[in-house]
């Protein structure tokens, strides 16, 4: 089944399901799916709460789709829907935890202080493959204050831009700018340090060295 | 204008953005070129950013896919139109 990620096949995808050939909705919702999940996990963490507040927030987006006016872009309409489903079961659980540092000022651009490396090399993507990376950079995620999270989910992983992702999460576009230079600050506090550890001498694949 | 250490660690963000204008970019530059702390903090922090963009750091659960579209197939086939 082919997905639908541009907003004119969208706009006509949604028509036509509005028209009744429901069966097009699979592939409507298809390009949201992991958007939809991670940020839910980012909300609720818990994989099981996630996924199936996930597959309610599609059911959701399904009946309301009638709704959607093309304002924003399809994506950024789906994982609202989502963000208010998450918060929706965190009011109910009231299972949301304070983090400290959400009460930050956005305002503040903050000075957090980097890891200092006097010599860093380049991260080959291969190393990826190897699980410890990978579990090194979800938990420094998972580590985040929620307000950080969702921001590096939605514009550094799900790779939205300022605009979508301040819509998303109900913020101005200024916060999304703070938040995410925080956020990529406190990453790069934690992980450059651990991260010269998978770096073999003098790749260069990302070929951004100057 | 002469800018600083902390300065620039100031825009790192906004600058792997490129959402910084000409002017403060070109300093920016001007002192990277010198600075070897700061061009080792820019490359490891734009490092960070593309390696959690990459798509197997998150993967979702498996058969997550499989368990959404078929919970769909129940819905719409209980459903009139949106």
């Amino acid at each position: 089944m082919t997905n639908v990620s541009n907003p004119e096949t969208e706009g006509e995808t949604i028509r036509r399901i509005l028209a009744g050939e429901k069966h097009l909705f699979h592939a409507l919702i298809r390009p949201c799916e992991r958007a939809i999940y991670f940020l839910l996990f980012s909300l609720l963490r818990n994989e099981a709460e996630a996924e199936d507040a996930a597959q309610e927030t599609a059911i959701k987006v399904y009946r309301k789709l009638h709704l959607f006016r093309g304002d924003s872009q399809f994506r950024t309409w789906v994982l609202s829907i989502a963000r208010n489903e998450g918060l929706g079961r965190l009011r109910k659980s009231e299972t949301r935890r304070e983090d400290s540092l959400d009460a930050l000022v956005d305002g503040e651009a903050g000075d957090f202080t980097p890891a200092i490396l006097t010599s860093w090399r380049e991260v080959p993507a291969e190393t990826l493959e190897r699980q410890e990376l990978g579990k090194l950079l979800r938990d420094a995620i998972d580590g985040l204050p929620e307000n950080y999270r969702n921001v590096v989910l939605l514009r550094d992983i799900e790779e939205m831009d300022v605009r979508e992702t301040a819509i998303v999460l109900g913020i101005t576009e200024g916060a999304v700018k703070v938040r995410l230079h925080r956020a990529r600050a406190l990453l790069q506090r934690n992980l450059a340090p651990k991260l010269k550890g998978f770096a073999p001498k003098g790749r260069n694949l990302f070929g951004w060295t100057r | 204008m002469r800018i600083d250490c902390k300065h620039v660690w100031q825009y790192i963000s906004a600058y792997i953005d490129g959402d910084v204008d000409a002017a403060l970019r070109a300093e920016i530059d001007k002192h990277l070129e010198t600075c070897e702390i700061c061009s080792a903090v820019l490359d490891s922090t734009r490092n960070v950013v593309v390696l959690v963009a990459d798509d197997r750091v998150f993967e979702l659960p498996a058969g997550f896919g499989n368990r959404l579209h078929a919970r769909l197939d129940r819905e719409l086939a209980l459903s009139e139109s949106p």
